[in-house]
């Protein structure tokens, strides 16, 4: 145990001696959230819609405004010209295209029941999901209202016209940032797990200092232990200042308990300090550590549903993703923040994370062991 | 002498198919100075690796302390000193911080890291310098401060491998003090070198050329042996015979 806390001690003087350390920690959540903040506004603000109203009575101009009122849209063609809408699609103008059909009021009244259509452009997939969840969230309101105001309808009876996927439903403002913070954190915490430690083990290698340790009685496992703990406490850290920052800024909301996170997050980080202990069992520079952990970095965020939902990748995608323990706590940080998931909700994901993290630190130690 | 330091029995290191260190044979007696030579990969920091326990041996044995080196590197590890041919002390941590370090996790008690801290200081007249990154150090005071701290847990065997590679003359002289002083006190000292002044000071030397042990004796006992004038022409004869 004394022996731990020496290196501990040594280590701890090494980071905070180290001049690029504190501006990764301190000033790299700050400059993440921002620079995302910006770009939240640009993709929630500026979406282009064409309205293709085949009808054109009261109702269908109701809806229309109803779209451009909520501030996320702005008219960019009316019409009734559904090649006009479609040319605008093409070449980037609009955003989506919203179809009104003919007799859409008759229809209503009568039936009960009408269709609209709704294309969106996908090419930008993160953009096309907030496009058509904003503006299907918000004609689903439209829908209710009509249904109690016009109609009279009891609520319960009417057959649901709408589905909107939980991931809006949960975030009722439809913030962009509330949804893609919890995320970024996610993000910050791994890159201090996986890289920073795996490069400061490779650094022994590289000085030679390894030799010096490898001689002396250290346990091995005295030894790593000592060598990833600071950065268990340092990415538990960033995480608690990362919310901060996250709350005083954009007012994240926090619907469930934190401690759920917190406790998630400390089993997250064996994972990735163990995925950093066996990259630095492979490697003997820290450039191979930092391209190889990179290599695996960005295909687990790239993979993790934070850009893209994991439930819109191809089914063998998603298998892979059930791999991925990045992907775990983005869905975790998520359901806890924004849904109010308690222990019941995350056990299952608490369980595939320790799965991971006895099996991923077994392998990086007995790799460990025979590198002398 | 019947109490040996280190002995060796054909002990041998191949990668792949090259053999680096072929069947060496030999003993070294407690509190001797032994040198150990050879051209540029002869195979000396192999041996002394295996010896260490850093490195497993592909056959022969061979005993550090008395303790075997296939099975008992832990002993092995707490009775003996090391210094690289790399540099190995932390250059971002002061002298202070270094020693406090290693004292740590050879588990000396604070008290005793506090005493032996004064004293190593006191001896390489380093007060002024305690503070001080190592990496400020000029390269002769790091070699010196590295050989005093490979020395903090009081071995009985220290390993030094080429410690005063690029080293003035005057600061080499220094070193060779505290090696002579530890020896005094019964450590034994196994030490390689390229520099033949240095072989001259050694109690005996053994040549190594490709792996294999050439000579072994006093240095007075080489120099008639190959009937040269100094220890370089001893060195020379036995390399060129490889050629
Ligand atoms: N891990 C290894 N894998 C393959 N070959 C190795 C390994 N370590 C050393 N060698 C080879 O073994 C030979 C002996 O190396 P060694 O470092 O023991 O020489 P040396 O006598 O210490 O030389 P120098 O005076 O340059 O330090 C060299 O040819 C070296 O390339
Ligand atoms: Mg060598």
């Amino acid at each position: 145990m004394r022996t731990i806390f020496f290196i501990l001690q040594k280590e701890f003087l090494q980071i905070f001696r180290n001049r690029s350390m504190l501006p990764i920690i301190f000033a790299m959540p700050v400059v993440q959230l921002l620079v995302l903040a910006f770009a939240a506004n640009y993709e929630i603000k500026n979406l282009s819609i064409d309205v293709v109203d085949h009808d054109g009575g009261t109702w269908s101009r109701q809806l229309r405004d109803k779209l451009t009122a909520s501030g996320y849209f702005s008219l960019y063609h009316q019409s009734a010209n559904t090649a006009q809408a479609m040319e605008d699609l093409e070449t980037g103008g609009a955003d989506l295209i919203l179809t009104i059909p003919r007799h859409f009021e008759r229809d209503l009244v009568r039936e009960n029941e009408v269709r609209v259509q709704l294309l969106v452009n996908a090419i930008n997939g993160s953009k096309a999901g907030l496009a058509a969840g904003y503006a299907s969230s918000i004609i689903n309101d439209f829908n209710r209202r009509i249904r109690l105001d016009w109609l009279a309808l009891d609520e319960d009876d009417a057959p649901a016209h709408f589905d909107v996927s939980y991931r809006y439903w949960y975030n009722p403002d439809m913030n962009y940032k509330y949804f893609m913070v919890p995320g970024i954190l996610v993000v910050l915490v791994t890159m201090i797990g996986a890289f920073l430690s795996g490069m400061n083990i490779v650094k022994e290698k590289e000085m030679g200092t390894i030799e010096q340790l490898n001689v002396t009685p250290i346990r091995k496992i005295h030894f790593i232990t000592g060598k990833l703990l600071p950065f268990w406490i340092i990415a538990l850290f960033e995480l608690a200042f990362g919310l901060t920052v996250g709350k005083l800024v954009f007012h994240l909301p926090v619907v469930g308990n934190i401690g759920w996170v917190f406790l998630f997050a400390s089993v997250y980080l064996l994972v990735m300090l163990g995925l950093g202990l066996l990259i630095s069992t492979f490697t003997d520079t820290q450039q191979q550590s930092m391209f190889i952990t990179w290599f695996f970095l960005i295909i687990f965020v790239l993979m993790s549903g934070l850009f893209t939902p994991i439930e819109s990748m191809p089914p063998w995608a998603q298998k892979i993703t059930l791999f991925n323990p990045v992907a775990y706590f983005v869905k975790v940080i998520r359901m806890v923040m924004l849904k109010g998931s308690g222990w019941a909700d995350i056990r299952y994901y608490l369980g595939v994370m320790l799965v991971f993290a006895v099996v991923l630190n077994g392998i990086a130690v007995w790799n460990y062991r025979k590198t002398v | 002498m019947n109490n040996y330091s280190i002995v060796t029995k054909d002990l041998t290191k191949r990668f792949g198919s090259f053999t680096a260190t072929d069947a060496i044979t030999f003993e070294v007696g407690q509190g001797e100075i032994f040198g150990f030579l050879g051209a540029n990969g002869a195979g000396k920091t192999t041996a002394m690796r295996m010896l260490c326990g850093l490195l497993k041996p592909s056959s022969g044995e061979a005993k550090v302390a008395g303790y075997d080196i296939y099975t008992q590197t832990e002993q092995i590890k707490k009775r003996i000193g090391y210094m690289s041919q790399k540099f190995s002390l932390y250059e971002d941590l002061t002298v202070k911080e270094n020693i406090r370090f290693y004292g740590g996790i050879y588990g000396l008690s604070n008290q005793q890291i506090k005493e032996k801290t004064h004293a190593l200081l006191d001896r390489l007249q380093l007060e002024k310098e305690a503070r001080q990154l190592v990496s400020s150090l000029p390269l002769g005071w790091k070699q010196k401060l590295s050989f005093s701290i490979a020395l903090l847990h009081d071995p009985s065997i220290v390993f030094l491998d080429e410690p005063t590679g690029g080293v003035d003359p005057i600061t080499r002289r220094q070193f060779w003090d505290l090696i002579y002083e530890s020896a005094d006190k019964g450590v034994t000292i196994f030490v390689t070198t390229h520099y033949m002044d240095e072989a001259e000071y050694c109690n005996r030397i053994s040549i190594m050329v490709d792996g294999k042990i050439k000579a072994l004796d006093t240095p007075a006992g080489l120099k008639k042996q190959f009937n040269a004038e100094s220890m370089n022409d001893v060195f020379l004869q036995l390399a060129r015979a490889k050629s």
